[in-house]
């Protein structure tokens, strides 16, 4: 997405992040568009985030949650989407398993299509609501460090947020455990390091990422004894080096694991701030695609 | 019958024949005469310009019969060889239920029973390619077959890998190997900087490396005979290329798609970019093709893999593995190899008739009078786009649909039959 784009929905966002403070919450922008929020995979954050932001902007919303595996013996991907685009549509929200479906949706549809998050490809809004949180609070994006910690490989939030964050002039850098950083990553043009203590020091803010303890604990990393205590974020490691430096987390928060819960909950707020900035650019962009044609 | 094929090129290396301008006789589709030959009651076919080599021979191919006639069958699998100018083609064992019994192996050739194609089944190395309990091998040599594998995955242990050489050494059978370590194989393309920017899942070239490597060492220990399908990573190139040198027994092949393809074109994720082994590097395809001039890969095989259009519908990382080959793979290899000067005419024939020929030990092609006319006709240099559409196969996943290619088969000859032009002509 280039730089232009991105600086248009974050200043977008602002406007109806205010929005968001009134008392009647609500504003006419998109009435009589319908939009879908097709969920094939189980989501609770990002699909009520979406649906608040359509029902915000007057639109009509229909849900749809299903698991890919049920799916999978069933009717296709393909007839799904023909299905529902012929009961006249004008946008729909896709959060799905496989990596690449929002693209695929492109090519066999005539509807707008939003990426609420393919498989560990990418997860565009929720960069962009971290952009705008990390805006928010730094006071601007160019010049500033980012660290984004925890598990590269199995994120989707990981790569829209180095496209995006270097888009717009931040110096990006991963880490994690090595197993957890995937192939060449390197040659985005960003660092990876592997010492939680170096990352903070370094870094202005760290985006942390969930640890999925049930997939990988044991396979990716020893156990998560070892992860909280070699990647955890906890105030005393903070202390020690010294820092105040901003942390973001995507949710959901795994307390005690990546982030301990003194951090989590810190005076500042900033993650549960997130969720709400979450809403204004997700308003951004469903009105600046649904004003668009 | 008679027929005259006329003023044609006959090139075959195998007997040093390489006549320009000159005819060939066939009576009940036997030669009877080469030359410059006055026949008034022969139907004639011009030929100017074209060549007449020997049939090509494709050891890679998936039929699909018995269990997903849908999608292929003996007989479409047949005839898409004979459009793409095989005279013989060798099936693989995945079918359902796997060939691994004398009874699936005469039912394949009594479906292919009359075929201007010859096709000779692979059978299974292990009962249900499970891995676990050897395949009845005396009697399936005894049935036809030309090797055992268990393709679609390797052998699973060395212990059993083994066995397979050692008693498959008895009917001097090659064991044909796809090489993919399983505990790193759960990936759909791969590993490198475009499966990072992908977020898909990924199969790194190591895992063919480790049982390329593992298989060349049990062939060595056992003295047996090792082939390496569609082989695809430099490395591996490297390790047949040692192995050869001491004097192992190894052979090789590739696919045109891993001589033409890299992983970068999954970007699409267009399920016709996937197939196992994924689509490698710039770097791989440097290394293998320098192993076609040097020799270090014997052959050029398709792993023609039909799939039905709604599987291949499918989101990319659920979508099966492999793309059809049958009727693209001579006019990839000519345009990619011959036309660019990478291989000799001598060569092509080579990697696509003489050499398959001489890993599964089937006789010499050999134009002579009084021989089995086995011919594929080729036109260098007619310039063509290929449409699926037009595909004799009963599939279309293709990623070479639309593609302009410069050279062709134009038309083969086998079993007293004639294919050229879209006809069959029992001759």
């Amino acid at each position: 997405m280039p730089k232009e784009d991105i600086q248009i929905i974050l200043d977008t966002a602002i406007t109806f992040r205010e929005v968001l403070n009134r008392p009647i919450k609500k504003v006419p922008t998109l009435q009589g568009k319908t939009i879908v929020n097709l969920f094939y995979e189980d989501s609770t954050r990002t699909r009520i985030s979406f649906e608040l932001a359509e029902k915000r902007l007057s639109a009509d919303t229909i849900n749809f949650s299903l698991s890919t595996s049920s799916v999978k013996k069933g009717e296709s991907l393909k007839d799904t989407i023909k299905n529902i685009e012929a009961m006249k549509v004008d946008m729909i929200i896709i959060r799905h398993s496989a990596a690449g479906t929002p693209l695929y949706l492109t090519k066999i549809c005539d509807s707008n299509i939003i990426n609420a998050g393919d498989g560990t490809h990418e997860h565009p809004t929720q960069a962009l609501l971290d952009m705008y949180s990390i805006k928010e609070r730094m006071g601007r994006l160019k010049g500033l460090k980012v660290c984004i910690v925890g598990d590269i490989s199995h994120s989707r939030v990981a790569l829209s947020n180095i496209f995006g964050l270097k888009t717009m002039g931040v110096k990006v850098s991963v880490c994690g455990p090595s197993t957890m950083i995937p192939k060449r990553i390197e040659e985005l043009g960003i660092d990876v390091i592997h010492n939680i203590d170096e990352a903070i020091q370094e870094n202005d803010v760290l985006n942390v990422l969930r640890i999925q303890l049930e997939r990988n604990a044991g396979k990716y990393f020893p156990s998560i004894r070892e992860y909280s205590k070699y990647f955890g974020i906890t105030n005393e490691r903070l202390e020690k080096n010294g820092k105040n430096i901003l942390i973001l987390h995507p949710g959901p928060i795994n307390r005690g694991v990546e982030i301990s819960s003194e951090v989590a909950d810190g005076s500042d707020q900033i993650i549960l701030n997130q969720v709400t900035n979450g809403v204004a650019i997700r308003m951004a962009v469903l009105y600046l695609l649904g004003t668009l044609n | 019958m008679k027929v005259l094929l006329k003023d044609v090129n006959l090139y075959n290396p195998a007997q040093k024949i390489d006549e320009k301008s000159t005819s060939v006789l066939l009576e009940d589709g036997i030669i009877s005469e080469i030359g410059d030959i006055k026949t008034k009651d022969a139907s004639v076919y011009e030929l100017r310009g074209k060549y007449i080599v020997p049939g090509f021979f494709d050891m890679h191919v998936h039929l699909r019969e018995p269990g997903r006639e849908d999608e292929e069958t003996v007989v479409s699998g047949s005839d898409a060889a004979a459009n793409g100018g095989f005279t013989g083609i060798a099936c693989m064992p995945n079918t359902k239920p796997a060939i691994d019994s004398a009874e699936i192996v005469n039912f394949i050739k009594n479906q292919s029973r009359n075929h201007i194609v010859d096709v000779y089944p692979i059978a299974a190395a292990t009962i249900g390619r499970e891995g676990e309990i050897l395949s009845p091998m005396a009697e399936l040599t005894e049935a036809g077959v030309v090797g055992f594998s268990d393709d679609g995955v390797a052998i699973k242990t060395a212990s059993i890998l083994r066995k397979v050489l050692e008693y498959s050494k008895m009917y001097n059978l090659p064991v044909i190997e796809h090489c993919e370590d399983e505990t790193l194989a759960n990936g759909a393309m791969n590993e490198g900087l475009n499966s990072t920017l992908l977020g898909l899942p990924a199969l790194p070239s190591v895992a063919e490396d480790l049982i390329v490597s593992r298989d060349i060492q049990m062939a060595d220990y056992t003295a047996g005979v090792i082939h390496i399908a569609h082989i695809s990573t430099r490395n591996a190139v490297q390790y047949v290329r040692e192995a050869k040198s001491k004097g192992i027994k190894v052979t090789a092949e590739v696919t045109p798609h891993h001589f033409t393809l890299i992983d970068e074109m999954v970007k699409t994720y267009d399920t016709n970019f996937k197939m196992n082994p994924p689509l490698r590097t710039q770097e791989d395809i440097e290394a293998i093709v320098e192993a076609l001039k040097e020799g270090t890969i014997d052959c050029i095989a398709s792993d023609h893999a039909p799939h039905s259009i709604e599987e291949k519908e499918e989101e990319f990382q659920y979508a099966p593995n492999g793309i059809l080959g049958l009727e693209t793979m001579v006019g990839i290899t000519l345009s990619e190899l011959y036309h660019k000067k990478v291989l000799t005419l001598k060569e092509i024939i080579e990697k696509l008739s003489i050499n398959p020929r001489r890993i599964l030990n089937l006789p010499k092609i050999k134009f002579s009078v009084g021989e089995k006319a086995n011919f594929t006709i080729v036109d260098l240099d007619a310039v063509w786009t290929v449409d699926i559409n037009k595909f004799k196969s009963k599939s279309r996943n293709s990623p070479f649909d639309k593609k302009l290619l410069n050279g062709k088969s134009v038309g083969v000859v086998n079993n007293s039959k004639l294919y050229y032009n879209d006809e069959l002509v029992n001759i």
